[in-house]
């Protein structure tokens, strides 16, 4: 169907990412002579079984299991993550439906040339210069992402709205695009036209056939945009200093510290193909014409 | 007129028109707005690369301790940074790097992706089946992290950035020339190739490569924007270009430390810089992209 198999499978993102993988046991093995007298695979599956154990391995720099790490790491992006989605997601799609309900006016020009521009442009820099208007000339928003120990919810969600602005933008215009284009291929088709004709009031016409319809599409790329997402959390946790799984992997990287970049690496995979999923089943849940266990 | 002089993307010439195919496209690429306005971007920095040191006030690499972190004035317009250097100067010409990395990964992209493309675009069957599933595999893992595994493994350079870059886009590129092979296939001219028993890597490369040109030159100026993102966030994250060069996303890492202080001329500028490349680049392709589906 929409989604291709082998997509939707953990073990595709898995064996992609076994690849790079396999160079950095090959490395780690060169520099630590740890393990050297076991083939790659064996190694490799002895990490897997335990990675399923919940061992994911200690720690080169902090000597320490890294699987708390991790762990802490993945909760803190999840709720940047969650903060950028849950404005993206309303946002993003009332932008493009508002600019497909003013098609070809100026405020349809505007959303889009808008959510364009902000979307090519790097996380950083969109970042770099948020910041210099909120944290440094307006003083409204704290500049680094690190909240007071214990902090509760609401100053969390104050420290979190900076780091997650530039997340929002990138993803603002690819949402808002979709959305447009879902929904102007919606107001075009037979069925609007005879909803219209019916002699439904416009608001429910918009409501009941035109948005249903025009959000699947958003929705498939909604999930596509994690992927983006996590690249985009490494950039933004590096910017503001969150202790993230970003920067984890950022950290990890730099310090050749291989079980940590592993594990790390090997969550955003779950991440992802966990994500995925979900975007399958909530397409299938909303289309009625795709039903789950009909696509065999 | 055989077949290979009218790619089929293209509108056919009228009878009004005697510009032919490509001289239609320029046509409409010089009367967009869009496109000119994001060529006029791209051009400035291009000759700032280019020629940029030439005429900068201050060597981009001088330091001038006691000048420190100056404020924007009339001696130093964008103000210096930690140990001096004019910002302006730092800015003109730290174009240099990014505008010669990124065309290169895309270059390269560009080759790879459209070879791939081309061979599982006209093969189809299980190689298109295996090579599609790799590449949809590729291209889930975000570039940024596909970077940093290549940078652990091949430490950081140039050449790694325009090889993690390049490879990173070529399934894309690839994707794009493979659907445009799988509509051509099917033409007589392909057709025609095969009963005049031209070889496989001839009706590709020979007969089919012209007539997919378009979308390739869309795809790649769409692609170049990207590249663009990508090497300003690698050498922000200190992967790829790295000290002395004024190359923009590595001043900013170097210099963000500071923002909290309130030296914002040491960043802004270089955001900015990237900013109006990055849409520049953008322009001209959503102009080229414009020109050829009109």
């Amino acid at each position: 169907m929409v989604f291709l198999g082998g997509q939707v499978l953990p073990g595709n993102v898995g064996r992609a990412i076994l690849g790079p993988f396999a160079d950095e046991r090959a490395v780690d093995a060169l520099n630590h002579s740890l393990g050297v007298d076991r083939p790659l695979l064996v190694q490799y599956g002895t990490w897997i079984w335990n990675f399923l154990h919940g061992d994911m391995g200690t720690s080169y720099i902090f000597r320490a299991p890294v699987a708390p790490f991790v762990i802490d790491a993945l909760g803190n992006s999840m709720k940047l993550a969650l903060v950028a989605f849950v404005l993206v997601v309303p946002i993003g799609i009332l932008g493009g439906v508002i600019a497909a309900l003013n098609l070809n006016r100026p405020l349809d020009r505007v959303i889009s040339l808008g959510g364009l521009s902000v979307t090519v442009l790097p996380e950083f820099v969109t970042g770099i210069i948020l910041i210099l208007i909120f944290g440094v000339w307006l003083r409204w928003l704290p500049i680094a992402a690190s909240w007071p120990k214990g902090a509760g919810f609401f100053t969390q969600l104050y420290y979190l709205i900076l780091p997650s602005l530039p997340l929002f933008l990138v993803l603002f215009g690819y949402i808002a695009r979709m959305a447009r284009s879902g929904m102007i291929e919606a107001l075009d088709s037979d069925y609007t036209r005879t909803a219209v004709l019916k002699g439904l009031p416009w608001r429910t016409v918009i409501w009941r056939h035109v948005l249903r319809n025009a959000l699947l599409p958003t929705i498939t790329v909604i999930a596509t945009q994690t992927g983006y997402l996590i690249g985009g959390l490494v950039v933004i946790e590096t910017l503001f200093r969150y202790q993230g799984i970003g920067s984890l992997i950022f950290t990890a990287a730099r310090g050749k510290d291989f079980p940590m970049l592993e594990a790390g690496i090997l969550t955003i995979g779950i991440v992802y193909a966990v994500a995925t999923l979900i975007a399958d089943f909530l397409y299938s849940v909303l289309n009625p014409r795709i039903r789950l266990g009909a696509e065999q | 007129m055989s077949a290979t002089d009218t790619p089929a993307n293209l509108p056919a010439p009228d009878a009004t028109s005697r510009r032919g195919p490509w001289g239609e496209v320029l046509h409409s690429l010089l009367r967009s707005g869009t496109f000119l306005t994001g060529l006029g971007i791209v051009l400035f920095w291009v000759i700032c690369a280019l020629f940029g040191e030439h005429f900068v006030p201050y060597d981009p690499l001088a330091d001038d301790i006691i000048n420190a972190l100056a404020p924007p004035s009339a001696e130093h317009w964008f103000g210096t940074d930690q140990i001096g250097r004019d910002v302006f100067s730092r800015v003109i010409v730290g174009s240099r790097d990014i505008l010669t990395v990124a065309p290169l990964a895309t270059l390269l992209a560009t080759v790879a992706g459209t070879a791939l493309g081309l061979l599982i675009g006209y093969f189809r069957g299980i190689v298109d089946d295996i090579v599609s599933r790799v590449l949809e595999a590729f291209m889930a893992i975000p570039v940024v992290i596909i970077a940093l595994l290549a940078i652990v493994a091949l430490g950081t350079s140039k050449i790694t950035v325009i090889v993690v870059i390049g490879l990173s886009f070529a399934p894309i590129i690839a994707r794009t020339v493979r659907s445009a092979v799988l509509a051509e296939r099917e033409l007589d001219y392909v057709a025609a190739a095969k009963l005049r028993h031209e070889g496989a890597l001839h009706t590709m490369f020979v007969e089919i490569l012209p007539n997919v040109i378009p979308p390739i030159l869309v795809e790649t100026t769409v692609r170049l924007g990207y590249a663009i993102f990508a090497v300003a966030t690698l050498s922000f994250m200190g992967f790829g270009i790295q000290p002395p060069s004024p190359d923009w996303g590595l001043s900013i890492s170097s210099n963000y430390g500071m923002i909290g202080g309130g030296f914002w001329w040491t960043v802004l500028f270089d955001a900015l810089a990237i900013a109006s490349l990055v849409i520049g680049v953008n322009l001209v392709a959503d102009g080229v992209h414009g020109a050829f589906n009109d």
